[in-house]
């Protein structure tokens, strides 16, 4: 089909565009790191989270220097554990499934945000160098106490 | 005097687009009040439920307010451009789709206002609805399928006793627009007949969440390719008309629609970027084909202006950016859509970003995206079917627009635009500032940080009444057109332009495409379709 000449250079330059932008993101994805949430599959039992380790024992543990793994299980309106601590600069590796219905997991002020699915198991890392108060809201509607749900995160 | 649009099938075209606006009413009002609320500016009476009312909302505007409106406005084209008038068959699919349509809109929203069903419009499991919201919405989509066959029928029988000719520029979008919907409403009616509702009548007792949502998602994505086609039909078939300039070219105008139906569907993961259950390399697999409908977009955006370029040059117009001189700033059924156009720049801008794989964690589920589609659906779709209805409804009832009605109509969409620039940009600054969507007042116990967002949601509560403004004067406008002075309105179906080149007929080849769209599809889900089958599944919870 004949495109007028005008329009193969439009066309180009935003197909260009469009290639270099996508070949961004994916060695972003792929070879930096840098790739959506929950990359390893885990699954559990919706009807039993409460009995299936890690999540009989919700709560942060710490694994290395300045690194901690934290379990949590989200509900229906709110997340165990309630309070979680961490010096500046620790990085936290979150491991978290929902013991009712479809939650979200959203750290203000970070990148972190993400699903949580009963049945499935979600997985997240980050590092918070700076201290403060960090609000962890819950922004998948997810019931009447939907606005109600949320927890925070103390950086020291 | 002779009608210039058949009687009868301008009934059926009336009924929809005035149970669209019915709805629009509706919505409207709930949408009004979500602004208020979320504004801190009203608290609800005890027995009115904010997600109640989000879920009204929602499904008002997103499925009733489109389906209705797209339907209608299918019909008067297809009816217009493939024989001027309705085959028998045709026109009564067209209102048994109707009836069943009805019956399901009428049931789910009292469903939904009865408080059995605040699940919101995209009803996630496992929260459990009552079991008669889903049935309302199975009658909804196997509804619009019989319109949808209806309109394959007139086009049938008009291409059999029209062998070897091109079928006009509006039928031929028209089927691609609805065929595009009859495959990708598969998924949402498989979720919800087979998965919801033995589920919600208590027939099995669990339900595999991620592969509902999968469902879901398959069908959530070309829905917002259903809004927008028949948005596209308008500027590309309509506007050249109504501007007294021609279609830049038939060939590219198919060729963009061929790649919408391919690329539209294989693409529901990039809904699902944030959750588990995918593998990372599927999601971005579908980030690249959702990549792909950007070239058709470009396509767009390069024949509309190329359409107003050569009008205005036709007409005498000098310089580089003379030609924007002559267009029919005026003229309301010009104005309206070209404002949704304009519209459309940050719209499909802001929806790259919300499509680019890890980058969505930014915006996801926060009022960026709230604000991301009350531009494309609720500014560039709405205000080009309501640039619309300014000819549609005099045309298929036999009246004429008055000056006074154009005017009204200039000052609906400044004030819809206005309305939308203090809703939507206060929600896409606060989106980034980390405020959720889909969410009552509240200021997560005083946290510093959700006391910030306040200023933002005050604004988009008087950014919604603005738009409340504009809902009422449209709603004025339709029934004042009604009443509109008769006399005959042309249906105005642009021309191609004779430079343009002829168009291949390969682009007509169902099969082929029909062929590829399937092949993406399969290519897209199969691996992890297999692989959620094999999920875990959760028994149902009523939260509300
Ligand atoms: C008077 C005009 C309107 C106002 C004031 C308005 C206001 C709102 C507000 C404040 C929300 C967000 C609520 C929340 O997330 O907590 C919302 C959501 C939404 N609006 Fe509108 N809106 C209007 C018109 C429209 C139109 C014309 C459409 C589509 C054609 C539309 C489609 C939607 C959809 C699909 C949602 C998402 C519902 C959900 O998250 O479940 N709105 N609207
Ligand atoms: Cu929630
Ligand atoms: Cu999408």
């Amino acid at each position: 089909m004949h495109l007028h000449r005008l329009e193969k250079t439009w066309l180009g330059i935003g197909i260009t565009m469009l290639a270099l932008f996508l070949a961004i993101l994916g060695t972003m994805a792929f070879s930096m790191g840098m790739a959506p949430p929950s990359e390893h599959h885990h699954t559990v039992d919706p009807r039993k989270v409460a009995e299936t380790a890690p999540f009989d024992r919700p709560g942060i543990t710490q694994v290395g220097d300045k690194h901690y793994e934290a379990v949590m299980v989200a509900y229906a309106f709110g997340y165990e554990p309630e309070k979680l601590e961490v010096p500046a600069g620790s990085k936290i590796d979150f491991t978290m499934t929902s013991s009712d219905v479809v939650h979200g997991f959203e750290i203000v002020g970070t990148n972190i945000n993400l699903m949580v699915l009963p049945g499935e198991v979600s997985h997240i890392s980050h590092t918070f160098d700076q201290p403060g108060e960090y609000l962890i809201l819950c922004n998948e509607y997810c019931g009447t106490g939907h606005e109600y749900m949320k927890t925070t995160i103390v950086v020291k | 005097m002779i009608p210039t649009f058949d009687r009868k099938d301008g009934k059926l075209v009336l009924a929809h687009v005035l149970f669209a606006f019915a709805a629009l009413l509706v919505g409207g009002i709930a949408g009004l009040l979500q602004g208020l609320v979320r504004g801190g500016m009203v608290t609800l009476p005890a027995n009115i439920g904010y997600y109640e009312l989000l879920t009204a909302h929602g499904v008002l505007m997103a499925l009733i307010f489109t389906t209705y409106f797209i339907i209608g406005f299918l019909y008067s084209g297809v009816s217009h451009t493939l024989g001027g008038q309705l085959r028998p068959a045709a026109r009564k699919l067209g209102w048994t789709g109707y009836l069943v349509m009805s019956a399901g809109t009428v049931l789910g929203v009292i469903v939904i206002l009865s408080g059995k069903a605040s699940v919101l419009y995209t009803f996630y499991a496992p929260m459990k609805a009552s079991p008669w919201f889903y049935v309302a919405l199975a009658l909804v989509v196997v509804g619009s399928w019989l319109s949808g066959f209806g309109v394959f029928c007139q086009y049938r029988r008009w291409r059999r006793e029209h062998r070897g000719k091109l079928s006009p520029l509006f039928a031929f979008m028209a089927v691609v627009t609805l065929l595009m919907w009859q495959i990708a409403t598969i998924g949402v009616a498989a979720e919800v007949v087979v998965q919801l509702i033995p589920w919600s009548f208590g027939w099995v007792d669990s339900v595999n969440v991620v592969l509902s949502r999968t469902l879901f998602w398959y069908f959530g994505h070309p829905l917002v390719y259903f809004w927008l086609l028949p948005a596209y039909i308008c500027w590309y078939v309509v506007i050249p008309k109504i501007i007294g300039g021609k279609i830049f070219s038939d060939a590219l105008a198919r060729l963009a629609f061929i790649l919408f139906l391919l690329f539209s569907i294989p693409v529901g993961f990039h809904h699902q970027l944030m959750e588990p259950g995918i593998g990372g390399f599927w999601k971005f697999l579908q980030v690249v084909l959702t990549f792909m409908v950007i070239i058709p977009s470009l396509m767009t955006a390069f024949s509309m202006f190329a359409t107003f370029e050569m009008n205005g040059r036709a007409k005498g117009a000098k310089g580089l950016f003379g030609w924007l001189r002559v267009l029919p700033w005026k003229d309301v059924r010009f104005f309206a859509p070209f404002m949704g156009m304009l519209v459309f720049i940050p719209a499909g801008a802001g929806g790259i970003v919300n499509a680019s794989n890890q980058m969505n964690a930014v915006v996801h589920n926060t009022l960026w995206v709230t604000g991301h589609f009350h531009l494309t659906v609720a500014t560039s779709v709405a205000l080009t079917f309501f640039g619309i209805a300014y000819w549609l409804i005099p045309t298929v009832t036999g009246r004429v627009l008055t000056p006074r009605l154009n005017r009204l109509g200039i000052i609906q969409t400044l004030v819809w635009c206005v309305g939308m620039l203090f809703m939507s940009g206060p929600m896409h600054i606060v989106g980034l500032m980390g405020s959720p969507r889909r969410t009552a007042y509240t200021t997560y116990g005083d946290h510093p940080d959700a006391i910030l967002w306040m200023p933002y949601h005050v604004a988009m509560a008087i950014g919604g009444t603005i738009l409340f403004a504009g809902v009422l004067l449209i709603v004025y406008n339709v029934i004042a057109l009604m009443r509109a002075p008769k006399g005959e309105t042309v249906y105005p179906i642009g021309e191609v332009a004779e430079a343009a080149e002829a168009t291949p007929r390969y682009l007509e080849r169902w099969s082929v495409w029909i062929g590829i769209a399937v092949a993406l599809i399969l290519f897209a889900y199969t691996i992890p379709l297999i692989d959620m089958f094999r999920g875990v599944t959760s028994p149902g919870f009523v939260t509300w």
